[in-house]
């Protein structure tokens, strides 16, 4: 009997856990957009009208999928880069400069290395990239457990003088002999990724992203490394009780978060420019903090909520050239979608307005009643 | 002079409080009595007005009151000292007594006045405290006069103490009891929330016991009752008062610690500590809090270096990191559950492999073997009453009894050599206390060794077979049972001397 009464809340919690996370993730995107549409309306168009045209824009036609998925895939990389090390409670803001430094070495690597099949130049050249932004990552690792520098700030600041460093090879020692602009040389064909689409830059760096974010879901929950990331990422206390060794972990994680981020930034080099170009990163990294927010530092959800953002940038790509909405206008929604999975009760509460109120006038009505029937008596 | 009456509240799906009666009369201590989540505290945080009940209302003098917040329950003279003290460390004692209640001058507080105010409350109650000395100077003991002081100053007519001898030695308990009683000659009613017995009997007027939200006996007198009539209501069954008799012969020495001495931040921990554990022994380490239990767990678990002084196993050197010294068989119960030994967010069959998941059982080529892992996690949950849904249920999920039997089955389930135990019961319920308590005493009976930190020092005297006492990180005593009483050994933890003068009292108890 008592055992029977102390088992029901649990039950509830169990079932409720996963679906409150759904539910949150929804609900933020939800009024993220609602939110933009007063924006949009504010500024004189009629949001109706615009969500349309992005939606027909990103959704309706071959073309409209093939470029909305084409934009889901740096996001989907930067994502995978926040989340990863977020489960370790690591708050890598450096992805956009391991993107940049991830490009970097893509552009080199595929340029100066000549002679190779597609199959391996296009293997070396990932990993080049991937090793040069774990490297990044590293570094901000090493100075946190080395002098215990915060990676907020050591991973933002890094950000400032890894994307000037990348200009300053860009427009001097590497920059193209041809080209007005500041970016280096096209990398060689056998550099490239291979497309999927015709006459698109929807490469096969999209189905890479998906690879990776299953690796690190089976990374992160098959294996013994996973379970001590696990641990490190809920108690440091209980890991380090526990005999794990928190700083191995912590390297670990955010080698592998640079990693990530600088294949991201090899995709848009090998896929998109054939090239370095400066300030080619239409804010990928900052970015993908929010689809990994949306995605609740999920692996396999960061690849649904990438997807969702890059139909978003899509649309706002093929509005601006109709309206003079910017495209920039998808950071609002960004922006607010990672305040409401940040304050996940803020969304709940909202919804639960309407009930409450009508909670407070039923209290307030029987009061009445009830002061009605004492004085009757 | 104060009811409640028919109070019920409901947290989400358990049922704190049901249909709660209760009646405090003018001038009298009220013991309220129950198990640690019988609802006392809740009951209680009502009539402060920290928690609004669902149902039922409060009478003062007669008149129903409402009570919305705690400042309501002040400006009706309702005051409560918390089991974890409401402080500013930072803050002198005047500061802390006088805070939100400030004798003004203009829109100045009159500091002058306040202070003669706090030293007349001083020496009229002999609390023996320097008005301006900082709280976080002060023992803990000192920090519950500060609280009373506190209460004094608003002139409570009501005084709530939660568990107030739960931190105090036993000479401090005596003077907060002489306190309290004279605290009751000046017309103050006290409700004093507690669950051990033996006070229940030395301080209170009445007792009304409380178990699972429900009131079980209402205004008993002391005087028609006895303790294990008492301890029957509380629990609900019978409690078989454990000594553990049967004891195997002591062994060989198996875990010894030789000259470590330990400093933080340059103050020193632990001072040139030296003791063995043999094999079929319970050792107990007795002392207030802070006085270097932190860091000698720490040191005996591997989370800390010593700075001088080595551990040996079994006449072997151990030493390395925290995983070092549980791949030797050194398992380790944590001071602090919730931070150290579990992972709240993970599932029961997570945490039952934390520290052990590099194991054969557990992984195989840096997998997981899932299947291995909830088999095992079954098992245990069955040999060790787990009450849980499932082994997939987070560990938050659970009571503090439960969880706690958590780690002691991570524990036994990897045949540990020695069990660094650091307050195994604290804050776990009678049943899961009476059945950890078996669990370390059945491994000592297996010919293995315990070390046993605790707070409690009735704990302590019933389950070690040896006790010392540290003091300022000092060996200060080392005790067989019943060669020195508990007052004699509360007097060794203050730092104080044992006399002839005590030795007879000894021989009176």
């Amino acid at each position: 009997m008592i055992q029977e009464h102390a088992m029901k809340p649990r039950n509830l919690l169990k079932a409720n856990s996963s679906l409150i996370t759904i539910r949150t993730s929804l609900l933020s995107l939800l009024f993220a957009i609602v939110i933009g549409g007063a924006i949009i309306a504010a500024a004189g168009y009629s949001p109706l009208e615009t969500y349309a045209a992005m939606f027909k824009g990103s959704l309706s036609s071959r073309k409209g999928i093939v470029l909305s998925l084409t934009q889901a895939t740096p996001l989907i990389f930067t994502g995978l880069s926040f989340a990863i090390a977020y489960r370790v409670k690591l708050v890598n803001l450096g992805a956009e400069g391991q993107l940049y430094l991830g490009a970097m070495a893509a552009a080199v690597v595929g340029y100066y290395v000549q002679g190779l099949n597609q199959f391996s130049h296009v293997s070396i050249t990932l990993l080049a990239s991937a090793t040069v932004g774990g490297l990044a990552g590293l570094f901000i690792g090493y100075l946190r457990i080395r002098f215990g520098a915060q990676e907020v700030i050591t991973s933002i600041m890094l950000n400032e003088i890894i994307i000037l460093f990348t200009s300053f090879l860009a427009a001097g020692p590497l920059k193209g002999q041809n080209s007005v602009t500041v970016q280096t040389e096209r990398i060689a064909s056998t550099a490239m990724l291979p497309v999927l689409a015709k006459q698109s830059q929807l490469t096969i760096a999209f189905i890479l992203a998906i690879v990776i974010a299953l690796l690190l879901a089976v990374l992160l929950n098959k294996t013994v490394v996973g379970y001590e990331m696990r641990v490190t990422g809920f108690s440091r206390r209980a890991a380090e009780t526990g005999g794990i060794k928190v700083w191995k972990i912590y390297l670990l994680t955010i080698f592998i978060s640079g990693a990530v981020a600088g294949l991201g930034g090899a995709s848009q080099v090998m896929g998109v420019n054939r090239r370095f170009v400066e300030g080619f990163s239409a804010s990928y990294g900052f970015s993908g903090i929010s689809v990994a927010a949306l995605a609740v530092y999920n692996p396999i959800a960061v690849v649904f909520s990438g997807i969702i953002f890059g139909i978003l940038r899509a649309g706002a790509m093929t509005v601006s050239r109709t309206t003079s909405i910017p495209v920039e206008f998808v950071s609002v929604i960004q922006s607010l979608v990672v305040v409401f999975m940040a304050a996940p009760k803020l969304g709940l509460d909202v919804i639960a307005l309407p009930k409450k109120l009508y909670g407070w006038i039923q209290q307030i009505r029987t009061r009445q009643t009830m002061r009605g029937g004492q004085a009757h008596e | 002079m104060l009811s409640m009456q028919n109070i019920t509240k409901r947290f989400t799906s358990t049922l704190a409080l049901d249909g709660v009666d209760f009646q405090l009369r003018q001038g009298e201590i009220h013991a309220l009595l129950g198990e640690n989540g019988a609802g006392k505290t809740t009951l209680m945080k009502i009539l402060y007005g920290m928690i609004k009940p669902d149902t039922g209302q409060i009478l003062l003098d007669g008149q129903p009151v409402n009570m919305r917040h705690s400042t309501d329950a002040l400006s009706k003279g309702i005051c409560m000292v918390h089991q974890h003290f409401m402080l500013i460390p930072a803050f002198t004692i005047l500061e802390n007594v006088i805070t939100n209640d400030e004798p003004r001058k203009g829109i100045f507080t009159d500091v002058a006045a306040a202070r003669e105010q706090v030293k007349a409350l001083i020496a009229r109650f002999d609390f023996a405290l320097d008005p301006d000395a900082r709280v976080e100077d002060l023992s803990v003991g000192e920090q519950q006069r500060v609280e009373i002081l506190k209460a004094l100053y608003r002139k409570a007519k009501i005084l709530i103490l939660d568990e107030p001898t739960a931190v105090l030695t036993p000479h401090e308990v005596n003077n907060l009891f002489s306190v309290l009683r004279l605290l009751k000659a000046q017309g103050t009613s006290i409700i004093i929330i507690t669950h051990k017995l033996k006070e229940t009997f030395a301080i209170a007027d009445r007792i009304t016991v409380l178990r699972d939200g429900r009131i079980i006996q209402q205004d008993l007198l002391p005087s028609d009752t006895d303790v294990s009539r008492l301890s029957c209501m509380m629990v609900g069954r019978q409690i078989q008062k454990q000594r553990p008799a049967k004891q195997k012969e002591t062994g060989a020495t198996c875990l010894e610690v030789k000259h470590v001495s330990v400093s933080e931040h340059s103050i020193a921990k632990l001072k040139d500590i030296s003791f063995a554990v043999h094999k079929g022994e319970i050792l107990g380490v007795a002392g207030i809090e802070g006085n270097g239990q932190s860091q000698l767990l720490e040191v005996l678990t591997g989370l800390r270096k010593p700075d001088i002084g080595e551990i040996f196993l079994n006449g072997s050197v151990v030493q390395g990191d925290a995983a070092t010294f549980l791949k030797n068989r050194i398992s380790h119960i944590p001071e602090d559950r919730l931070s150290m030994g579990l992972v709240k967010e993970m599932s029961v069959e997570d945490n039952l492999i934390l520290g052990y998941h590099h194991e054969e059982t557990v992984c195989k080529h840096g997998f997981m073997r899932k299947r291995s892992i909830a088999e095992r996690a079954q098992e245990s949950i069955k040999s060790f009453q787990i009450k849980t849904h499932d082994s997939h249920s987070l560990v938050r999920t659970l009571s503090g009894g439960n969880q706690q039997k958590i780690v002691i089955a991570r524990s036994l389930n990897h045949d540990p050599e020695v069990m660094i135990a650091a307050h195994p019961t604290r804050g776990v319920d009678i049943g899961a206390m009476e059945y950890i308590h078996s669990k370390i005493i059945e491994m000592r009976d297996s010919g293995k060794a315990v070390l046993l930190v605790s707070a409690d020092l009735d704990e302590v005297r019933t389950l070690s077979d040896r006790i010392i006492v540290l003091y300022e990180g000092r060996i200060v005593l080392s005790s067989l049972p019943g060669e020195h009483s508990e007052m004699q050994l509360g007097i060794m933890m203050t730092g104080g001397v044992l006399t002839d003068d005590t030795g007879a009292c000894h021989e009176t108890t």
